[in-house]
């Protein structure tokens, strides 16, 4: 497995990490006979601005001739399981390109995403957040990677009523799920030129749980003598967060402190609306907007068209990436990128007012 | 217990509204009685606790405030509290505290003496203040946010085992007597201090159950509060909004876990865990302590040079003059903390000053008239 990885890990290298006119990729892609084989890619649009930004994506994709068909699944939210054909869909292409799922509130029905992510053991979600030159934000050099722990900890869904009135939710953190996460991210550190890795915790509260979290990581950091690495507890991670974010460089969390982390990187970086992010298993990844998988927007933006299609887009590339296809990654970050800093066609979350549709037509004019 | 609870937030009143001079709505008559020196447990702690406390006592004393302190040794490796400890606080009912260290899991044993000082006093609310002190500059403006924070369950339960080698549990308990006291003292906060909004922070899409029991209370109580605006947020979607729009949050009540990584984050945006005050408020006990990090008990380079800040401890304690029903001498100390930080020529290295605790000390003594 780890053959596999490093496989997978050196197809998810250089990513939108590296400066923005003319990324330089320190590994030459040689062609294989069979590269360039047009690919299929399971297509699930989601629900409320879902369909919307996926379309943009196939609209791109489209311009650009790429090599992918989309298989496209309807699911949505509400459903009670993610359909089987989804699945095996995804386990035949073993990639995926997905807008929101929104996860109800209250019960009955649990989080079709992390269904998705449990069946498919898709253990690492990625979460690159940066600074992007023309989109203007109160926080300056944030080049972050936040790599959160994916199927277990909080998000396990064990919950009961012990009595009425006291309800108990178990987090269960394990060995092997620690350490394969801590190895994902010091491999992708290692890969990608990354010079630290912190470790999110709160060991000195739940000194069992995060302390087994901890351990994991320091016994995979010994195998990593070029990168260094050191952790920090969570709640004064949140606050060097916002104060000095140029701190952090590779982060490696539990489930929960992830999805805060993530978000609250990606909101001092720019906005959960433009940062790219994916979900990597060992063998199957799916590729969806960075921080926040359940938002689906409010329905305003969904009859005003106006969603922001930078996240999807971008994170197409890094699927694009992985598909091996990296000229046509290169070009779609290109062209997305010098939309973002001409800055004349911004959606509403990035403070502009042009639609959907009308980001999609610039990116495609930007192309060449 | 509610008759007691609403004095008690009576005197929690008027803590925020850093840039006016203070207005108060409530006259306080004097009774007989008050005024009367009133004993104080005070806990310096570890690390820089001992400095920030001591900084406490000195402003105290310039200012003649009619409070005596009885100081009691606790660090944050012993086992478990001191016995004398517990009965002190409950003999004064109120404890001023510097911060007690934490000490990450060596073989695992020794559990939080924060966490257990909240648990026997049953303090099951904390209070953290963020707002934009002016004079500190900040990248963020208008904040001005109240998280209130349930403090004694939660995933803080401390319920851990391990299952199988390499398979751990923890339990994160939720109860609808806890989550029904912290939604009535967040809603009887926000209307004693002429707040507009609460917003509730949860997870309960993914948590269904136990941040499920917690937004029932919080809806029900809210049903009671017609002219304050209550709204829900996922945890996620509330952390980005803090850092990209704080002004819309007012008084925010949470969990425990997720109201350590708000408040903390609230407080940075806001100027710092080093400025902002809090309390931890029971419904007999009181213990101030500096706001966001109880368990921050600074690096040991800034133990050695003696420059922790002790705004934090400070505008707490004045926190704890209101409590105990001493307004004048609480409007004393905040003016002139806030104005020494105003001015900005005495700051600590955390703020990008390069003062001791000492000089921040005396410019605030020197302040106060």
């Amino acid at each position: 497995m780890a053959r596999r990885s490093a496989s997978i890990l050196s197809r998810l290298l250089a990513n939108p990490s590296s400066p923005f006119i003319a990324p330089s990729r320190s590994i030459t892609y040689m062609p294989r006979p069979g590269d360039g084989a047009p690919r299929t890619v399971t297509l699930i649009p989601g629900d409320g601005i879902g369909p919307l930004v996926t379309g943009a994506v196939e609209q791109v994709m489209e311009a650009m001739h790429a090599p992918v068909h989309f298989e496209r699944y309807e699911v949505r939210g509400n459903m009670r399981r993610v359909p089987e054909e989804v699945i095996e869909s995804v386990k035949r292409n073993k990639v995926c390109l997905k807008g929101g799922l929104a996860t109800p509130v209250g019960g009955g029905v649990s989080s079709l995403n992390m269904q998705l992510r449990k069946e498919l053991d898709i253990f690492a979600s990625l979460v690159n957040c940066i600074n992007f030159p023309g989109l203007a934000t109160r926080h300056e050099n944030v080049d972050i990677v936040v790599i959160r722990e994916n199927t277990e900890g909080e998000y396990s869904g064990l919950e009961h009523e012990v009595v009425p009135g006291v309800v108990e939710s178990l987090k269960v953190i394990t060995k092997f799920c620690s350490e394969r996460i801590a190895r994902y991210a010091f491999e992708y550190a290692y890969l990608n030129n990354r010079k630290k890795v912190t470790a999110v915790h709160k060991a000195n509260i739940m000194k069992l749980a995060d302390g087994l979290f901890l351990e994991s990581c320091r016994e995979v950091a010994k195998h990593y003598s070029g990168i260094t690495y050191n952790e920090i507890i969570v709640d004064n991670c949140c606050m060097q967060l916002v104060a000095k974010p140029e701190q952090f460089d590779v982060m490696v969390t539990p489930n929960l402190y992830g999805n805060l982390i993530a978000n609250t990187a990606a909101g001092i970086a720019g906005g959960t609306g433009v940062m790219p992010g994916g979900n990597v298993g060992a063998e199957h990844a799916i590729f969806e907007q960075g921080a926040s998988a359940g938002n689906v927007g409010n329905d305003k933006i969904v009859e005003q068209k106006k969603a922001n299609p930078v996240a999807l887009l971008l994170s197409s590339a890094m699927m694009l990436r992985h598909l091996r296809f990296p000229t046509f990654a290169d070009r779609l970050e290109t062209a997305v990128k010098q939309v973002i800093q001409e800055g004349k066609c911004r959606t509403k979350d990035v403070g502009g007012d042009c639609t959907t549709q009308e980001v999609v037509d610039a990116v495609i004019a930007a192309l060449e | 217990m509610s008759r007691r609870s609403i004095s008690l937030l009576k005197n929690l009143r008027n803590i925020t509204n850093g840039s006016k001079i203070q207005t108060r709505s409530v006259t306080y008559m004097p009774r007989p009685g008050d005024g009367k020196p009133r004993p104080v447990t005070l806990i310096p702690g570890d690390g820089v606790g001992p400095l920030v406390t001591n900084a406490v006592e000195q402003v105290m004393e310039a200012m003649h405030a009619p409070v005596y302190f009885e100081p009691f040794e606790v660090h944050g490796d012993m086992k478990s509290l001191p016995e004398g400890l517990l009965d002190s606080i409950k003999k004064n009912k109120v404890c001023l505290k510097g911060g007690l260290k934490t000490p990450l899991p060596v073989g695992g044993g020794v559990s939080s003496l924060n966490v257990s000082l909240r648990k026997e006093l049953d303090l099951f609310a904390s209070l953290v203040n963020c707002f934009n002190l002016p004079g500190l500059a900040s990248r963020h403006e208008n904040v001005d946010i109240v998280v209130i924070r349930e403090n004694t369950e939660g995933e803080y339960a401390g319920l851990e085992h391990e299952v199988v080698p390499g398979v751990v549990e923890s339990l994160k308990v939720i109860t609808k007597f806890c989550s029904e006291r912290i939604a009535k003292y967040a809603f009887e906060y926000a209307y004693l201090n002429n707040r507009k909004k609460v917003t509730a922070v949860h997870k309960a899409n993914i948590m269904k159950l136990a941040d499920g029991l917690f937004l029932e209370s919080c809806q029900e109580v809210a049903k009671k509060y017609p002219s304050i605006a209550y709204n829900e947020i996922i945890v996620d979607n509330c952390c980005m909004q803090l850092v990209a729009r704080p002004e819309q949050f007012d008084v925010m009540v949470t969990p425990n876990l997720y109201g350590n990584l708000v408040a903390n984050t609230a407080a940075g945006i806001a100027g710092g865990t080093g400025v902002m005050p809090g309390g931890n408020v029971g419904a007999e006990y009181a213990v101030f302590e500096q706001g966001a990090s109880a368990g921050n008990v600074g690096k040991d380079t800034t133990e050695e040079q003696k420059n922790a800040n002790p705004v934090a401890l400070l505008l707490s304690s004045a926190m704890m003059l209101r409590h105990l029903q001493f307004p004048s001498f609480a409007d004393r100390l905040e003016t002139a903390v806030k104005r020494v930080i105003s001015e900005g020529k005495c700051r600590t290295e955390d703020l990008g000053g390069n003062s001791t605790t000492q000089e921040v000390v005396n410019a605030v003594i020197a302040n106060l008239d």
